[in-house]
């Protein structure tokens, strides 16, 4: 049985479950079955927001993630809390224009500086998450390019559809030039 | 990774699932006043019911907007109202009305954690004892639970569908963590799903409020002469307010035309009650948990088994008992202080020993392991 289990953890207004919910709908399209949970506090932005998504072939029960296959930080915070929780073969993608201090000894890190790309091509650091969702469609397979593009037109509104489709190539992109990418099999980590 | 078609199948919010469950359902009618974690449901409507030639209205309050769902409904359409813990109280006092007029609505109470205002983000399942006790007098509740997204489109249907037959409210008690969870969902079409609608009287008929167990009910606007009260009234709906007799029957006959038919109206999932040594009650949230615990249980060699308790109220009473037969142990998981609990203490008797397994605060779910722990706790 596969099982992928994935956190995105960042502040919120970062997009944080906006992400979680692009992936999980990517995998529903990739005809996978997919439980998508997020937690935020009663603030709108500022506080600790954490989103998760568990993709499988099988059935999903206990919808939350406790050790992660990939875990993707947004900012310091996010990185020192939920290191612990990382797989000893899982992925680590942070966001390396806000991260500062990002962990060594970690057999699969990727850093990329999602914010400072967002705000240089396209005006705007809110299409960051975009941006580093691209990137981890570059470093994995877990979900198809072709069904997170379309998860991402279908999920936001027509008018921005099209630039966040853009940031997704964008991140996928940097993330090919940072690194040479061969689409990491988790199954074979 | 592998590709099928995606015909029918939805990533929805438990909460999105309801509304689209809602409008499936005939329900024709919304009203609601914004609350974490329950607001995703008016928002969907809002945009959806007029697309259906359907009225979605925020109001003032919560006391306005179940007051304008039971006008809804004796207006002829199905009607919902969505909240969660601190609306729900301000709810109840219609609610109590709407029992005793006989009023078919849907109110869906997505339980965050109380009491007050206590942690309006984070989940919940306190609200239990209140949608069977919220209200005032001689009521008997209807109360439905799922555990996932598409349970809660199932259950928000078979909610109406109750609502309908028996002439009553009925609550969909969700919470907080199914609410907002996404899912992958395959949705049945809608030819296969079976809708109810109430029963409307004959052109000459005159009694709306007893002589049949489900009386028939007539609308605004339809010709009929027809009082609505909530004092005791007789089967014409003439007030009765200090009548013995009337009061008795009228009251009596409201709560029968549940508790008779509590067999029709509980569902459970159960799984290995016949065999097991320790048995769980679970459900809502909880029970996502107790899947895997069970799991993990039985590549240990436990004989486990539990009843999901997809009707709340009326209390799944049969199940629960068949369960105490055979397990000599029962483990509440709940994320409250025990309400479950005494119910299953009161079914299973001294026979069998009943353990709580309770969690409250920053909605952190009790996890798989700490179920197996307990089981493991209990075999010993």
């Amino acid at each position: 049985m596969k099982r992928f289990e994935i956190r995105i953890a960042g502040l919120g207004g970062q997009g944080i479950v906006m992400i979680g919910q692009v992936i999980g709908r990517a995998a529903v399209y990739d005809g996978m079955n997919v439980v998508q949970t997020q937690s935020y506090g009663a603030e709108a932005r500022g506080s600790g927001a954490k989103s998760e998504v568990i993709i499988s072939d099988g059935k999903i029960g206990f919808p939350f993630v406790r050790k992660c296959d990939l875990l993707v930080a947004m900012n310091q915070e996010a990185v020192d809390k939920n290191l612990r929780d990382l797989k000893p073969s899982g992925v680590l993608i942070v966001d390396d224009s806000i991260v500062k201090s990002v962990p060594k000894n970690i057999k699969h890190a990727y850093a990329m500086p999602a914010t400072k790309i967002a705000e240089e091509a396209f005006g705007e650091k809110m299409y960051a998450n975009m941006v580093i969702l691209g990137a981890f469609v570059g470093i994995t397979s877990i979900v198809s390019e072709e069904s997170v593009e379309k998860a991402v037109a279908d999920t936001f509104p027509r008018k921005t559809a099209t630039l966040n489709v853009e940031a997704v190539k964008k991140g996928k992109e940097l993330a090919a030039s940072l690194y040479r990418l061969h689409s990491l099999d988790l199954n074979k980590l | 990774m592998k590709k099928r078609s995606v015909e029918n199948v939805y990533f929805w919010q438990g909460n999105e699932a309801c509304a689209e469950a809602a409008l499936a359902a005939d329900c024709r009618f919304f009203a609601g006043y914004p609350i974490t974690p329950a607001s995703e449901i008016a928002e969907h409507l809002a945009r959806r019911l007029p697309q259906t030639g359907g009225v979605a209205l925020q109001m003032e309050d919560e006391l306005a907007a179940i007051g304008a769902v039971v006008g809804a409904s004796w207006a002829g359409a199905k009607a919902m109202t969505a909240t969660s813990g601190p609306g729900f109280d301000l709810m109840q006092e219609t609610i109590g009305w709407a029992f005793m007029t006989e009023t078919p609505c849907v109110i869906v109470d997505v339980q965050r954690l109380g009491p007050s205002t206590g942690q309006a983000t984070k989940c919940g399942q306190g609200d239990v004892m209140q949608a069977r006790w919220g209200t005032h007098g001689d009521y008997v509740a209807i109360a439905l639970s799922p555990n996932s997204v598409r349970e809660t489109f199932d259950l928000t249907i078979r909610a109406f569908n109750l609502a309908e037959k028996y002439r009553t409210p009925v609550v969909l008690l969700t919470d907080e963590e199914i609410a907002h969870m996404r899912e992958r969902v395959t949705v049945p079409f809608l030819e296969s799903m079976e809708i109810i609608n109430r029963r409307k009287p004959k052109p000459n008929e005159k009694m709306f409020f007893g002589s049949d167990e489900v009386p028939p009910m007539p609308s605004v606007g339809e010709g009929f002469d027809v009082a609505v009260t909530g004092s005791t009234h007789d089967e014409y709906g003439i007030r009765f307010t200090s009548d013995p007799d009337v009061h008795k029957r009228l009251v009596e006959r409201l709560n029968g035309k549940i508790l008779d038919h509590a067999e029709e109206i509980v569902e459970t999932e159960t799984y290995n009650i016949s065999k097991c040594e320790v048995g769980i009650v679970c459900f809502g949230c909880t029970s996502r948990s107790v899947y895997d615990a069970v799991e993990l249980a039985e590549a240990k060699g436990h004989k486990v088994g539990y009843v999901r308790l997809k009707t709340m109220w009326p209390f799944p009473e049969k199940t629960v008992k068949q369960l105490s037969k055979t397990a000599s142990k029962i483990i509440i998981p709940e994320m409250n202080l025990k309400q479950v609990f005494y119910e299953v203490q009161r079914v299973a008797g001294d026979s069998t020993k009943v353990v709580p397994l309770n969690k409250i605060g920053g909605g952190v779910p009790i996890t798989p392991e700490e179920m197996l722990a307990k089981i493991e706790e209990e075999i010993r």
